[in-house]
Protein backbone atom coordinates (compact mmCIF):
# COMPACT_ATOMS: atom_id res chain seq x y z
CA UNK A 1 0.00 0.00 0.00
CA UNK A 2 1.78 3.21 -1.19
CA UNK A 3 0.09 5.44 1.78
CA UNK A 4 2.28 2.92 4.48
CA UNK A 5 5.44 3.79 2.54
CA UNK A 6 4.88 7.55 2.26
CA UNK A 7 3.81 8.00 6.49
CA UNK A 8 6.76 5.25 6.82
CA UNK A 9 9.12 7.17 5.21
CA UNK A 10 8.38 10.36 6.33
CA UNK A 11 8.73 9.07 9.98
CA UNK A 12 12.13 6.66 9.16
CA UNK A 13 13.88 9.50 7.40
CA UNK A 14 12.46 12.45 9.83
CA UNK A 15 16.21 14.29 10.26
CA UNK A 16 17.54 13.28 7.03
CA UNK A 17 14.32 15.25 5.50
CA UNK A 18 14.60 17.77 7.55
CA UNK A 19 18.39 18.17 6.65
CA UNK A 20 17.92 18.33 3.12
CA UNK A 21 15.01 20.46 3.18
CA UNK A 22 16.31 23.07 5.39
CA UNK A 23 19.92 22.69 2.79
CA UNK A 24 16.89 23.37 -0.32
CA UNK A 25 15.27 26.40 1.51
CA UNK A 26 18.81 28.12 2.07
CA UNK A 27 19.68 27.57 -1.52
CA UNK A 28 16.84 28.86 -3.29
CA UNK A 29 17.28 31.40 -1.23
CA UNK A 30 13.37 31.83 -0.22
CA UNK A 31 13.83 33.16 2.95
CA UNK A 32 15.71 36.13 2.24
CA UNK A 33 17.31 36.40 5.44
CA UNK A 34 14.35 37.88 7.17
CA UNK A 35 13.37 34.41 9.15
CA UNK A 36 15.93 33.38 11.74
CA UNK A 37 17.22 30.08 11.21
CA UNK A 38 16.40 28.33 14.42
CA UNK A 39 12.50 29.18 13.32
CA UNK A 40 12.62 28.31 10.04
CA UNK A 41 14.24 25.04 11.72
CA UNK A 42 10.93 24.65 14.10
CA UNK A 43 8.81 25.81 11.29
CA UNK A 44 9.88 23.25 8.95
CA UNK A 45 10.54 20.26 11.72
CA UNK A 46 6.30 21.30 12.98
CA UNK A 47 5.43 21.12 9.38
CA UNK A 48 6.65 17.77 8.51
CA UNK A 49 5.74 16.20 11.78
CA UNK A 50 1.74 17.63 10.73
CA UNK A 51 2.60 16.08 7.21
CA UNK A 52 3.11 12.68 8.88
CA UNK A 53 -0.35 12.86 10.97
CA UNK A 54 -1.89 14.04 7.74
CA UNK A 55 -0.98 11.24 5.49
CA UNK A 56 -1.71 8.34 8.47
CA UNK A 57 -5.01 9.70 9.10
CA UNK A 58 -6.01 10.53 5.17
CA UNK A 59 -7.62 8.37 2.75
CA UNK A 60 -5.05 5.48 1.76
CA UNK A 61 -5.02 6.15 -2.08
CA UNK A 62 -6.70 9.90 -2.69
CA UNK A 63 -5.07 12.70 -0.85
CA UNK A 64 -7.11 14.96 -2.88
CA UNK A 65 -10.17 14.89 -1.35
CA UNK A 66 -8.39 14.40 1.99
CA UNK A 67 -9.54 18.03 4.35
CA UNK A 68 -6.87 19.25 5.72
CA UNK A 69 -6.17 19.01 9.59
CA UNK A 70 -7.38 21.72 12.27
CA UNK A 71 -3.74 21.57 13.62
CA UNK A 72 -2.26 21.77 9.94
CA UNK A 73 -4.84 24.79 9.18
CA UNK A 74 -3.82 26.39 12.21
CA UNK A 75 0.06 25.97 11.86
CA UNK A 76 -0.29 27.44 7.80
CA UNK A 77 -2.32 30.45 8.90
CA UNK A 78 0.15 31.37 11.66
CA UNK A 79 3.13 30.67 9.24
CA UNK A 80 1.51 33.05 6.39
CA UNK A 81 0.73 35.58 8.74
CA UNK A 82 3.98 36.16 10.33
CA UNK A 83 5.33 35.92 6.67
CA UNK A 84 2.94 38.58 5.60
CA UNK A 85 3.66 41.09 8.01
CA UNK A 86 7.49 40.76 7.02
CA UNK A 87 6.40 41.43 3.39
CA UNK A 88 6.48 38.27 1.61
CA UNK A 89 5.01 37.51 -1.59
CA UNK A 90 2.21 34.98 -1.79
CA UNK A 91 4.29 32.92 -4.24
CA UNK A 92 7.75 33.66 -1.70
CA UNK A 93 4.92 31.98 1.13
CA UNK A 94 4.27 28.97 -0.69
CA UNK A 95 7.80 28.03 -1.96
CA UNK A 96 8.02 27.33 1.62
CA UNK A 97 5.76 24.20 1.11
CA UNK A 98 6.71 23.77 -2.75
CA UNK A 99 10.43 23.08 -1.87
CA UNK A 100 9.95 19.85 0.23
CA UNK A 101 9.17 18.32 -3.23
CA UNK A 102 12.85 17.95 -4.44
CA UNK A 103 14.00 16.38 -0.90
CA UNK A 104 10.64 14.37 -0.26
CA UNK A 105 11.10 12.76 -4.34
CA UNK A 106 14.33 12.28 -3.93
CA UNK A 107 13.49 9.96 -0.40
CA UNK A 108 10.96 8.51 -2.61
CA UNK A 109 13.69 7.58 -5.58
CA UNK A 110 15.91 5.73 -2.79
CA UNK A 111 13.65 4.27 -0.85
CA UNK A 112 12.89 1.64 -3.69
CA UNK A 113 13.54 -0.37 -7.17
CA UNK A 114 10.15 -0.67 -8.13
CA UNK A 115 9.48 2.16 -10.81
CA UNK A 116 5.41 2.18 -10.74
CA UNK A 117 5.65 2.68 -6.77
CA UNK A 118 7.86 5.05 -7.40
CA UNK A 119 5.56 7.12 -9.68
CA UNK A 120 2.26 6.02 -7.29
CA UNK A 121 4.34 8.09 -4.49
CA UNK A 122 5.16 11.22 -6.28
CA UNK A 123 1.92 12.05 -7.25
CA UNK A 124 0.33 10.99 -4.13
CA UNK A 125 2.51 13.34 -1.97
CA UNK A 126 3.07 15.82 -5.22
CA UNK A 127 -0.82 15.81 -4.91
CA UNK A 128 -1.07 16.72 -1.09
CA UNK A 129 1.60 19.28 -0.92
CA UNK A 130 0.17 21.22 -4.09
CA UNK A 131 -3.22 21.39 -2.19
CA UNK A 132 -1.22 23.13 1.05
CA UNK A 133 0.67 25.12 -1.27
CA UNK A 134 -2.27 26.55 -2.67
CA UNK A 135 -3.79 26.42 0.92
CA UNK A 136 -1.12 28.52 1.84
CA UNK A 137 -1.55 30.91 -1.05
CA UNK A 138 -5.13 31.52 0.14
CA UNK A 139 -4.53 31.90 3.61
CA UNK A 140 -1.77 34.76 2.37
CA UNK A 141 -4.05 36.44 0.45
CA UNK A 142 -6.58 36.77 3.50
CA UNK A 143 -3.66 37.73 5.59
CA UNK A 144 -3.00 40.75 3.49
CA UNK A 145 -6.02 41.81 2.95
CA UNK A 146 -6.38 41.76 6.76
CA UNK A 147 -3.62 44.58 6.94
CA UNK A 148 -4.76 46.43 4.31
CA UNK A 149 -8.30 46.56 5.52
CA UNK A 150 -6.69 47.42 9.13
CA UNK A 151 -5.05 50.46 7.55
CA UNK A 152 -7.38 51.93 5.44
CA UNK A 153 -9.71 51.74 8.77
CA UNK A 154 -7.06 53.62 10.88
CA UNK A 155 -5.97 55.54 8.19
CA UNK A 156 -9.93 57.20 7.94
CA UNK A 157 -10.04 57.70 12.11
CA UNK A 158 -6.27 59.11 12.31
CA UNK A 159 -6.68 61.49 9.65
CA UNK A 160 -10.00 63.64 10.97
CA UNK A 161 -9.11 65.47 14.23
CA UNK A 162 -10.80 67.89 15.00
CA UNK A 163 -8.83 70.09 17.75
CA UNK A 164 -10.07 72.98 19.61
CA UNK A 165 -7.48 76.33 19.32
CA UNK A 166 -9.84 78.98 21.41
CA UNK A 167 -12.95 78.44 22.93
CA UNK A 168 -15.02 78.89 20.79
CA UNK A 169 -12.69 78.71 17.77
CA UNK A 170 -12.05 74.67 16.50
CA UNK A 171 -9.81 73.65 13.65
CA UNK A 172 -10.18 70.44 11.40
CA UNK A 173 -6.90 70.32 9.22
CA UNK A 174 -7.58 68.02 6.21
CA UNK A 175 -4.98 65.40 4.96
CA UNK A 176 -5.54 63.29 1.82
CA UNK A 177 -8.21 62.98 -0.76
CA UNK A 178 -11.78 64.09 0.15
CA UNK A 179 -14.16 61.33 -0.78
CA UNK A 180 -17.56 60.07 -0.06
CA UNK A 181 -17.00 58.12 2.96
CA UNK A 182 -14.07 60.62 4.29
CA UNK A 183 -16.20 64.19 4.05
CA UNK A 184 -18.69 61.96 5.31
CA UNK A 185 -16.47 60.92 8.44
CA UNK A 186 -14.93 64.62 8.74
CA UNK A 187 -18.56 66.46 8.86
CA UNK A 188 -19.91 64.06 11.42
CA UNK A 189 -16.91 64.69 13.57
CA UNK A 190 -17.28 68.58 12.80
CA UNK A 191 -20.67 68.41 13.59
CA UNK A 192 -20.56 67.09 16.66
CA UNK A 193 -18.08 68.45 18.40
CA UNK A 194 -19.55 72.11 17.47
CA UNK A 195 -22.41 71.23 19.41
CA UNK A 196 -20.03 69.79 22.32
CA UNK A 197 -18.28 72.96 22.40
CA UNK A 198 -20.84 75.47 21.44
CA UNK A 199 -17.82 76.81 18.93
CA UNK A 200 -19.02 79.59 16.99
CA UNK A 201 -16.25 79.23 14.49
CA UNK A 202 -14.65 76.55 12.30
CA UNK A 203 -11.55 76.85 10.55
CA UNK A 204 -11.07 74.25 7.85
CA UNK A 205 -7.52 73.75 6.90
CA UNK A 206 -6.96 72.30 3.47
CA UNK A 207 -2.97 72.82 3.42
CA UNK A 208 -2.91 68.89 3.30
CA UNK A 209 -5.51 68.09 0.38
CA UNK A 210 -3.36 67.80 -2.72
CA UNK A 211 -5.94 68.34 -5.10
CA UNK A 212 -9.28 70.21 -5.35
CA UNK A 213 -11.61 69.14 -8.16
CA UNK A 214 -15.28 69.75 -8.32
CA UNK A 215 -16.21 67.10 -5.89
CA UNK A 216 -14.27 68.09 -3.47
CA UNK A 217 -15.19 71.99 -3.76
CA UNK A 218 -18.66 70.54 -3.63
CA UNK A 219 -17.91 68.31 -0.55
CA UNK A 220 -16.22 71.39 1.46
CA UNK A 221 -19.23 73.58 0.55
CA UNK A 222 -21.63 71.13 2.10
CA UNK A 223 -19.51 70.85 5.16
CA UNK A 224 -19.75 74.83 5.42
CA UNK A 225 -23.68 74.78 4.73
CA UNK A 226 -23.97 72.18 7.50
CA UNK A 227 -21.82 73.83 10.37
CA UNK A 228 -23.57 77.35 9.33
CA UNK A 229 -27.24 75.40 9.93
CA UNK A 230 -25.46 74.24 13.73
CA UNK A 231 -25.00 78.05 14.48
CA UNK A 232 -21.19 77.84 13.48
CA UNK A 233 -19.17 80.10 10.87
CA UNK A 234 -16.33 78.11 8.67
CA UNK A 235 -13.39 79.75 7.04
CA UNK A 236 -11.75 77.80 5.02
CA UNK A 237 -7.40 78.34 5.03
CA UNK A 238 -4.35 76.46 3.52
CA UNK A 239 -5.34 77.19 -0.17
CA UNK A 240 -2.23 77.61 -1.81
CA UNK A 241 -1.71 79.64 -4.95
CA UNK A 242 -1.66 76.54 -7.76
CA UNK A 243 -5.06 75.60 -6.22
CA UNK A 244 -6.68 78.82 -5.64
CA UNK A 245 -6.18 79.61 -9.76
CA UNK A 246 -7.13 75.75 -10.56
CA UNK A 247 -10.87 76.80 -8.76
CA UNK A 248 -10.90 79.88 -10.53
CA UNK A 249 -10.55 78.29 -13.66
CA UNK A 250 -12.90 75.53 -12.85
CA UNK A 251 -15.25 78.25 -12.17
CA UNK A 252 -15.65 76.89 -8.94
CA UNK A 253 -17.77 79.50 -6.48
CA UNK A 254 -17.20 79.98 -3.31
CA UNK A 255 -19.78 82.50 -2.69
CA UNK A 256 -19.72 83.66 0.56
CA UNK A 257 -17.38 81.82 2.43
CA UNK A 258 -14.59 83.38 4.25
CA UNK A 259 -11.13 82.02 2.73
CA UNK A 260 -7.51 82.34 3.95
CA UNK A 261 -3.89 81.66 2.57
CA UNK A 262 -2.64 80.14 6.01
CA UNK A 263 -4.27 78.87 9.36
CA UNK A 264 -2.70 81.48 11.39
CA UNK A 265 -4.90 84.13 9.48
CA UNK A 266 -7.76 82.27 9.54
CA UNK A 267 -7.23 81.72 13.07
CA UNK A 268 -6.02 86.20 13.81
CA UNK A 269 -9.79 86.37 11.74
CA UNK A 270 -11.40 83.87 14.35
CA UNK A 271 -9.64 85.58 17.32
CA UNK A 272 -11.28 89.21 16.18
CA UNK A 273 -14.82 87.90 15.39
CA UNK A 274 -15.04 86.08 19.27
CA UNK A 275 -14.01 89.15 20.63
CA UNK A 276 -9.90 88.24 21.06
CA UNK A 277 -6.89 90.37 20.43
CA UNK A 278 -3.29 89.39 20.36
CA UNK A 279 -1.24 91.75 22.00
CA UNK A 280 2.55 91.47 22.59
CA UNK A 281 3.13 91.93 26.66
CA UNK A 282 5.92 94.91 26.26
CA UNK A 283 3.04 96.77 24.06
CA UNK A 284 0.49 96.34 27.45
CA UNK A 285 2.99 97.15 29.88
CA UNK A 286 3.44 100.37 27.71
CA UNK A 287 0.31 101.47 27.99
CA UNK A 288 0.33 101.21 31.91
CA UNK B 1 3.63 64.48 -32.63
CA UNK B 2 6.45 61.75 -30.65
CA UNK B 3 5.38 59.52 -28.27
CA UNK B 4 7.61 59.36 -25.61
CA UNK B 5 5.96 56.88 -22.81
CA UNK B 6 2.66 55.68 -22.56
CA UNK B 7 0.36 54.18 -19.48
CA UNK B 8 -2.69 51.99 -19.70
CA UNK B 9 -4.71 52.81 -16.35
CA UNK B 10 -8.35 51.07 -15.84
CA UNK B 11 -10.83 53.23 -13.91
CA UNK B 12 -13.14 50.47 -12.48
CA UNK B 13 -13.96 52.04 -8.46
CA UNK B 14 -13.52 55.32 -6.93
CA UNK B 15 -9.83 54.25 -5.40
CA UNK B 16 -8.82 54.27 -8.70
CA UNK B 17 -8.98 57.96 -9.58
CA UNK B 18 -6.89 58.15 -6.45
CA UNK B 19 -4.48 56.06 -9.06
CA UNK B 20 -4.62 57.80 -12.02
CA UNK B 21 -4.40 61.15 -10.06
CA UNK B 22 -0.83 59.96 -8.58
CA UNK B 23 -0.19 58.50 -12.01
CA UNK B 24 -1.09 62.04 -14.13
CA UNK B 25 1.24 64.13 -11.33
CA UNK B 26 4.57 61.86 -12.05
CA UNK B 27 4.10 61.97 -15.63
CA UNK B 28 3.99 65.93 -15.37
CA UNK B 29 6.88 66.29 -13.00
CA UNK B 30 9.24 64.18 -15.57
CA UNK B 31 7.72 66.19 -18.90
CA UNK B 32 8.53 69.77 -17.04
CA UNK B 33 5.38 71.42 -16.60
CA UNK B 34 5.54 74.12 -13.41
CA UNK B 35 3.96 73.56 -9.92
CA UNK B 36 0.62 75.96 -11.54
CA UNK B 37 0.07 73.37 -14.55
CA UNK B 38 0.78 70.31 -12.83
CA UNK B 39 -1.96 71.23 -10.37
CA UNK B 40 -4.49 71.87 -12.89
CA UNK B 41 -3.74 68.70 -14.88
CA UNK B 42 -4.25 66.65 -12.04
CA UNK B 43 -7.63 68.99 -11.55
CA UNK B 44 -8.52 68.17 -14.26
CA UNK B 45 -7.96 63.97 -14.55
CA UNK B 46 -9.55 63.84 -11.44
CA UNK B 47 -12.65 65.47 -13.08
CA UNK B 48 -13.07 63.57 -15.85
CA UNK B 49 -11.46 59.92 -14.46
CA UNK B 50 -14.70 60.43 -12.50
CA UNK B 51 -16.99 61.09 -15.37
CA UNK B 52 -15.72 58.01 -16.49
CA UNK B 53 -16.71 56.53 -13.63
CA UNK B 54 -19.82 57.67 -12.68
CA UNK B 55 -21.62 58.27 -16.10
CA UNK B 56 -19.73 56.18 -18.26
CA UNK B 57 -19.61 53.12 -16.08
CA UNK B 58 -16.19 52.67 -16.01
CA UNK B 59 -13.49 52.88 -18.31
CA UNK B 60 -9.78 53.30 -18.77
CA UNK B 61 -7.48 56.50 -19.40
CA UNK B 62 -4.37 56.50 -21.71
CA UNK B 63 -1.47 58.70 -20.02
CA UNK B 64 0.61 59.55 -22.57
CA UNK B 65 3.76 61.63 -22.57
CA UNK B 66 4.24 62.99 -26.16
CA UNK B 67 6.19 65.79 -27.71
CA UNK B 68 5.93 68.23 -30.25
CA UNK B 69 7.67 71.56 -30.68
CA UNK B 70 7.59 71.29 -26.26
CA UNK B 71 6.99 68.30 -24.20
CA UNK B 72 3.74 67.95 -22.79
CA UNK B 73 0.91 65.22 -21.30
CA UNK B 74 -1.69 64.13 -23.19
CA UNK B 75 -4.79 62.05 -21.87
CA UNK B 76 -7.20 59.95 -23.19
CA UNK B 77 -10.18 59.06 -21.00
CA UNK B 78 -12.53 56.13 -23.59
CA UNK B 79 -15.44 54.34 -21.91
CA UNK B 80 -18.34 52.29 -23.26
CA UNK B 81 -20.79 53.64 -21.27
CA UNK B 82 -24.76 55.22 -22.51
CA UNK B 83 -22.53 58.28 -24.22
CA UNK B 84 -23.85 61.81 -23.76
CA UNK B 85 -26.90 62.90 -26.23
CA UNK B 86 -26.59 66.81 -25.87
CA UNK B 87 -22.81 67.56 -25.92
CA UNK B 88 -23.30 71.12 -26.18
CA UNK B 89 -25.64 71.29 -23.19
CA UNK B 90 -23.02 68.61 -21.34
CA UNK B 91 -19.79 71.42 -21.92
CA UNK B 92 -22.64 74.42 -20.17
CA UNK B 93 -21.59 75.56 -17.02
CA UNK B 94 -23.52 74.39 -14.45
CA UNK B 95 -25.96 71.80 -15.70
CA UNK B 96 -25.60 67.93 -14.63
CA UNK B 97 -27.28 65.29 -15.16
CA UNK B 98 -26.44 63.66 -11.98
CA UNK B 99 -25.61 65.48 -8.53
CA UNK B 100 -22.56 67.38 -9.30
CA UNK B 101 -21.82 70.93 -9.64
CA UNK B 102 -22.09 70.62 -13.22
CA UNK B 103 -18.06 72.29 -13.70
CA UNK B 104 -16.61 69.13 -14.80
CA UNK B 105 -16.30 69.15 -18.47
CA UNK B 106 -16.61 73.36 -18.92
CA UNK B 107 -13.71 74.11 -16.28
CA UNK B 108 -11.78 71.14 -17.52
CA UNK B 109 -11.62 72.59 -20.61
CA UNK B 110 -10.50 75.82 -18.98
CA UNK B 111 -7.60 73.96 -17.49
CA UNK B 112 -6.38 72.46 -20.50
CA UNK B 113 -4.35 73.62 -23.56
CA UNK B 114 -6.63 71.27 -25.35
CA UNK B 115 -9.76 69.44 -25.27
CA UNK B 116 -11.64 67.27 -27.78
CA UNK B 117 -14.41 64.93 -26.31
CA UNK B 118 -16.58 62.98 -29.08
CA UNK B 119 -19.75 60.70 -27.53
CA UNK B 120 -22.06 58.54 -29.41
CA UNK B 121 -25.47 57.40 -27.61
CA UNK B 122 -25.06 53.81 -26.62
CA UNK B 123 -21.67 53.28 -27.62
CA UNK B 124 -19.89 55.53 -24.89
CA UNK B 125 -17.56 58.75 -24.98
CA UNK B 126 -13.93 59.81 -25.40
CA UNK B 127 -12.58 62.53 -23.95
CA UNK B 128 -8.44 64.02 -25.19
CA UNK B 129 -6.76 66.71 -23.41
CA UNK B 130 -3.45 67.95 -23.20
CA UNK B 131 -1.23 70.11 -21.44
CA UNK B 132 2.11 71.59 -22.52
CA UNK B 133 5.04 72.91 -21.09
CA UNK B 134 6.06 76.36 -21.40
Amino acid sequence: MSTVTLSHLLRSQESSLLEAWLAEQRRSGNVRNLIADSDLKRQSAEFIQLLQQTVAEGDSTDYSSSTISREMRRFLDSITGDRAQLGFSPSETATFIFSFKRPLFEAIRTSTNDVTAQIDEVWNSSLLLDRLGLYVTESHQKAREGIILRQQQEMLELSTPVVKLWDGVLALPIIGTLDSSRTQTIMESLLERIVETGSEIAIIDITGVPTVDTLTAQHLLKTVTAARLMGAECIISGIRPQIAQTIVHLGVELGDVVTKASLADAFKIALQRTGFALAKRSSITAVK
Amino acid sequence: MEILQSDVLQIRQPEDIVLVRTAVRKIAIASKLGLVDQTKLVTAASEIARNTLDYGLGGEVRVDMVRDARTGVRLTFTDEGPGIPDLERAMTDGWTSGKGMGLGLSGTRRLMDEFQIASKVGEGTTVTIAKWSR
